[in-house]
């Protein structure tokens, strides 16, 4: 060997990785880029309504009086959403990653992925024209004997177009994020951690709470987060399936309104400042969402030094 | 505590593959029983069926009785959790939970089952387990941090400390070294040493000169070619083993000739 294979060194090699280096930056500016212009889109959109007249906007008295009542209701809807999936997803995804039979969790993973490929508009044709009606008997027991609690008040939608049905379709439409996304991760959990607990004579449930949930904790947070973005996105379903209005905190009367579906429903005849309104109502949603992932983060990032990383 | 292990007959199976064939071996208590033997020979399996950890994985099985103190924990009426219990077991990758403190780390086991424990009992408890494990000057200061914090050496005593905590009337050790330092292997033959005072212990090792510090009785396995079941070839007192054994190839094993 000569002393001048030290400076030399294979091109081929120098430049694919200058060539994959480059790529990988352009990608990442790329998604940046569009976000970026996205905001700016919705910021440049929707500034006319910071100018504008409060008694000229949508209900008479300004913007924060139009767009709260449809934040909530995003909120209320997105929440039933997340409570209702989230402890069936780990539930289902511990089912299959754990528990059933190997060729019987590999049928069932494939079933629950396919869920997630239904366009949402049969979704919501199907809590529409399925699910609503039958829920309204539902709904109409529980204004009768559980109507002093504020959430169940009377008198219960008849057609069973609620908040709640729009909850309940859009917790079957986040299911299979939270399932597929959970299994992963439940499936990834060490050996070792898992024989740990066993060997010390924890019983199956016992070693999912030592080992596998502990370990999977970040991951669960990151695929309810994930269904939560979906949730609170999520248009043609509850266009169909809720029949919107005021803001109320019965969950089981007609009223209440998405953004997403308040900017679907209106925007094929919305011109000029009514336009800029709804535009910036998505602007609202974005935000939403950029604080609802900021918090998933502080989350995940408060237990670090606990999560095996170190 | 501490009770003996007899074994009868055992054959163990992965599915359809018989891994390990007929054993008969009877290990004292209160004693240190080192199994040796080259890679794939199914000492490490045949250390998993003495706590029935061998049946988590799919499709193994046993034929045959393991008695501890005459019980036999492959009775259809036991159960492998209650098993476990009893006899605790040391991996050959320590694996403290790693989202658990070390004093969690430690109360673990104890908490298993619903158990209660009050807090003053539970700090004597880790107190006594730490040090037991000879651990607790090394640790008593930081027992809410995390016990992946600590050294491999520390983390393996740990875990020992965690397998002790329960107490158990056997520990199983499967080469609890073999991912250590030398001097981290050092404390942990000290600490061998010392347990079994109170304690059965069985450990698998692929160090000889492991097996002949720390254990009283040693079993040798071979394996006679690649898809053959291992089998135990000699099982006598340590100093026999390594000095005089009375098969040959137990003779060429330790000697360095082969394996």
């Amino acid at each position: 060997m000569s002393t001048t294979t030290l400076t030399r060194s294979d091109p081929a090699g120098r430049s694919g990785d200058r060539v994959f280096s480059a790529a990988a930056l352009g990608a990442g500016v790329l998604i940046l880029a569009v976000l970026f212009g996205v905001a700016l889109f919705l910021i440049l959109q929707a500034l006319p309504v910071a100018g504008a007249d409060p008694a000229e906007i949508t209900g008479g008295e300004g913007f924060a009086a139009y767009i709260f009542p449809i934040v909530v209701g995003t909120v209320i809807a997105a929440a039933i959403a997340l409570l209702l999936a989230t402890p069936l997803g780990i539930g289902v995804a511990l089912f299959i990653s754990h528990y059933a039979p190997r060729r019987l969790a590999m049928t069932f993973g494939y079933v629950v992925d396919l869920l997630a490929a239904i366009p949402s508009v049969v979704y919501g044709a199907w809590g529409y024209a399925v699910l609503a009606p039958r829920l309204a008997t539902g709904y109409g027991w529980l204004a009768e004997n559980l109507g002093w609690i504020p959430i169940f008040a009377g008198p219960a939608s008849q057609t069973g177009k609620t908040i709640l049905t729009a909850g309940i379709v859009l917790a079957v439409m986040v299911l299979p994020i939270i399932t597929s996304l959970s299994r992963e991760i439940f499936l990834q959990t060490p050996t070792l951690h898992e024989e740990a607990a066993l060997a010390m004579g924890a019983t199956r449930l016992e070693m999912i709470r030592m080992a596998v949930l502990p370990f999977a904790r970040n991951g669960i947070i990151s695929a309810a987060m994930l269904g939560l973005g979906r949730a609170l996105g999520e248009t043609m379903a509850v266009a169909l399936v809720l029949s919107g209005g005021a803001l109320t905190a019965s969950l089981i009367q007609s009223g209440n309104q998405t953004i997403a579906a308040e900017i679907a429903l209106n925007f094929p005849e919305a011109f000029g400042l009514r336009l800029s309104e709804l535009i910036a109502a998505g602007l609202v949603l974005f935000v939403i969402t950029l604080v609802v992932n900021i918090i998933a983060r502080w989350i995940i990032g408060r237990h670090k030094e606990f999560s095996g990383a170190n | 505590m501490s009770k003996r292990i007899d074994v009868k007959d055992l054959n163990v199976y992965y599915s359809k593959f018989l891994a390990v064939e007929n054993v008969n071996i009877s290990i004292e208590a209160r004693s240190v029983t080192a199994f040796i033997g080259p890679s794939g020979c199914g000492k490490s399996t045949f250390l998993r069926t003495l706590n029935r950890m061998h049946e988590v994985i799919p499709g193994a099985r046993v034929e045959g009785e393991v008695l501890l103190d005459g019980d036999d924990l492959y009775d259809s009426a036991v159960d492998p959790v209650t098993v476990r219990g009893q006899i605790g077991m040391v991996f050959q990758r320590p694996n403290p939970f790693p989202t658990m403190s070390i004093r969690d780390n430690v109360l673990a086991g104890v908490k298993l089952n619903n158990k209660r424990i009050s807090r003053s009992d539970a700090d004597d408890l880790v107190e006594k387990s730490l040090s037991g494990a000879n651990l607790w000057n090394e640790v008593k200061d930081r027992l809410g941090r995390p016990g992946s914090g600590l050294s491999g050496g520390q983390q393996q005593r740990l875990c020992i400390a965690r397998a002790i905590a329960v107490s158990p009337q056997v520990i199983l050790m499967d080469e609890p070294c073999s991912a250590l330092d030398p001097i981290s292997t050092l404390a942990i033959e000290d600490l061998i040493n010392e347990l079994k005072a109170d304690y059965t212990v069985v450990i698998v090792t692929h160090n000889m000169q492991q097996a002949a510090r720390v254990s009283d009785r040693t079993a040798f396995f071979n394996i006679a070619g690649t898809g053959m079941p291992g089998n135990l070839i000699e099982y006598a007192d340590t100093t026999t083993i390594f000095n005089n054994p009375v098969q040959k190839s137990t003779e060429d094993y330790v000697s360095g000739r082969f394996g």
